[in-house]
């Protein structure tokens, strides 16, 4: 029989990877458990101390932490429409037979933003945001806009950074979509009506939906995990404006020591994603 | 169906999407080759006499040359575990079948999903009980949480596309299932397999949250170093912009050659 084998080649084989990812995926989850459950401050560690889940009803009930949730979904909520519709126009001229230099030079220049370092990403929004010798206000015509010491522009200028770096992600996976579409079924519709929105709503969309439901997965675990630029760009602030969820979390454990605290924030956000990701899963790929 | 109005308006379009993409680097670039005094100029100045003072002061007076050295000995070492380990992982999930082989895979391909810092709590404490703090090899074991899963998942599926004839007549030859994959399976699925190589180094060298934590000075990685300059006052921006491009420009010349890739590799085949 095809794929039949002793138990003993498939641990052989499978084994050694099984068990590197158990070392360094689940132990620290376990430990982190562990450390949940007591008082672990790392200026004190002379008194660790078990306190059950006296760690979890403090985040629970604390509104700083769900206001750094909130943050994080309301980040979510502005820039994944933003990359979607940008993401959309742009496969959309991409798709668009002709002109296949330009075209090929477009479809290579989005690749830089998303390979692009996001610790980089921060670094370079500090230089060309910065309100004296920014490029960014140059641009807006000599404009005199605090971005990075205003709460509200400093969120604006994080949206910016996020849309930049993955509208081009969320173009290439729609125009991927597109160019899966029969092209004698597009020639055939595009016959009937010259409207390019029912093309796009009754030919071309149910191609797009696999994309769209990957993007929309994708999108909310990377916003929850988001951290390396914004902290290279705000820091969290000013304030706590721009302090998602992993960056709290790095601040109460890291800053302010309590490991123990930090660690039921993690435990709480990775049972957050979990949830999300199964939902994801069973509403969208039920339909696609 | 091009009228000349629609082919111009595609031209500007294009155009645009092009600046856009780019612009930033050409920013970052140009900053790197501005002198402080030129750099703190407001409003920003666009041509300037270029020196190339920063880079050299970074590479060699801060330090910024080890740092890349130590990305670039914890990038390739985490890739070539990754791939030691998940070659063959990925060879069983393609030709072996087994009970809990769906789950598995499942398993392997959500440790992309859960946040760093989760894992970056724990695995800091747990280092620094065991005195591995500020250790290579420590952040090229963390760094197996993403990298196995990117090339499990793309190693499968290029096994998955060579033909089962092939294994068969090897093994009325009397073959091994490790001569099999080694001999006859590898040399074809070289491909992804290089792809598989290229994502992990990729987000390797990008990563800075367990660098920025698990390292003080002799791991540490450069975009950790890169996050150092900006204490104080009078930020060096040259120098930052200088650092920032030799931490940039490797990433991207290896994502040109993976573009083709890089959404299959960033969707983990959600879409095929």
């Amino acid at each position: 029989m095809r794929g039949q084998v002793s138990k003993r080649t498939i641990f052989a084989f499978i084994g050694p990877a099984v068990l590197g990812l158990a070392l360094v995926g689940i132990a620290p989850l376990l430990y982190a458990a562990w450390t949940s459950l007591h008082f672990f401050n790392l200026t004190k560690l002379k008194n660790v101390e078990f306190i059950g889940l006296a760690n979890y009803w403090t985040v629970l009930t604390d509104e700083v932490f769900w206001q750094a949730m909130g943050r994080t979904f309301f980040l979510l909520g502005t820039a994944l429409p933003l990359q979607l519709v940008f993401g959309l126009g742009v496969a959309l001229v991409l798709h668009k037979p002709g002109l296949t230099l330009l075209k090929t030079l477009a479809r290579l220049s989005l690749v830089l933003p998303m390979a692009t370092t996001y610790a980089v990403v921060g670094l370079l929004g500090q230089v060309m945001f910065n309100q004296k010798f920014g490029v960014i206000n140059q641009l807006l015509g000599g404009a005199d806009i605090n971005w990075i010491g205003d709460p509200t522009n400093a969120f604006a200028m994080i949206i910016f950074w996020d849309v930049w770096q993955w509208t081009p992600f969320v173009a290439l996976v729609l125009l991927a979509g597109l160019t899966m579409v029969p092209g004698e079924v597009e020639e055939a519709a595009r016959l009937e009506t010259k409207s390019w929105w029912t093309v796009l709503r009754y030919v071309q969309l149910p191609f797009l939906l696999p994309g769209l439901v990957a993007v929309l997965i994708l999108r909310t675990a990377d916003t929850l995990k988001l951290f390396d630029m914004v902290f290279t760009l705000t820091r969290g602030g000013p304030g706590a404006a721009t302090e998602f969820i992993s960056l709290m979390i790095q601040r109460v454990g890291f800053r302010g020591f309590d490991q123990g605290l930090a660690s039921a924030q993690a435990i709480i956000l990775l049972i957050i994603t979990i949830i999300l990701a199964q939902i994801y899963i069973r509403v969208f790929y039920k339909e696609v | 169906m091009n009228t000349p109005r629609s082919l111009a308006s595609q031209i500007v379009l294009l155009l645009i999407i092009i600046t856009i993409c780019v612009f930033p680097f050409y920013w970052m670039v140009t900053t790197s080759l501005k002198t402080q005094i030129v750099a703190l100029e407001s409003p920003p100045v666009w041509i300037f006499e270029a020196t190339l003072n920063n880079y050299r002061e970074a590479l060699f007076e801060d330090g910024v040359l080890r740092t890349l050295i130590n990305s670039l000995v914890i990038a390739v070492s985490t890739t070539l575990l990754a791939l030691l380990l998940g070659v063959p992982a990925a060879f069983a999930l393609a030709r072996f079948e087994f009970r809990g082989k769906k789950d598995l895979w499942f398993w392997f391909i959500t440790n992309r999903m859960v946040s760093p810092i989760v894992l970056a709590l724990p695995f800091f404490l747990i280092a620094r009980n065991l005195g591995i703090l500020d250790k290579h090899f420590t952040l090229v074991l963390i760094y197996l949480t993403f990298n196995l899963p990117i090339v499990i998942w793309i190693v499968t599926d290029q096994f998955r596309g060579i033909p089962y004839d092939l294994d068969e007549a090897a093994r009325l030859e009397g073959a091994s299932q490790f001569t099999i994959m080694r001999k006859i399976c590898l040399p074809l699925a070289m491909p992804g397999v290089a792809v598989s190589a290229i994502f992990s180094f990729i987000f390797s060298w990008n990563e800075m949250m367990f660098g920025l934590i698990l390292t003080r000075s002799e791991a540490k990685t450069a975009p950790a170093m890169a996050v150092s300059f900006m204490e104080g006052y009078n930020l060096p921006y040259g120098k930052i912009m200088a650092t920032s491009t030799l931490i940039v420009i490797p990433v991207l010349i290896f994502a040109l050659i993976a573009s083709k890739q890089l959404v299959r590799g960033l969707t983990m085949g959600a879409v095929k």
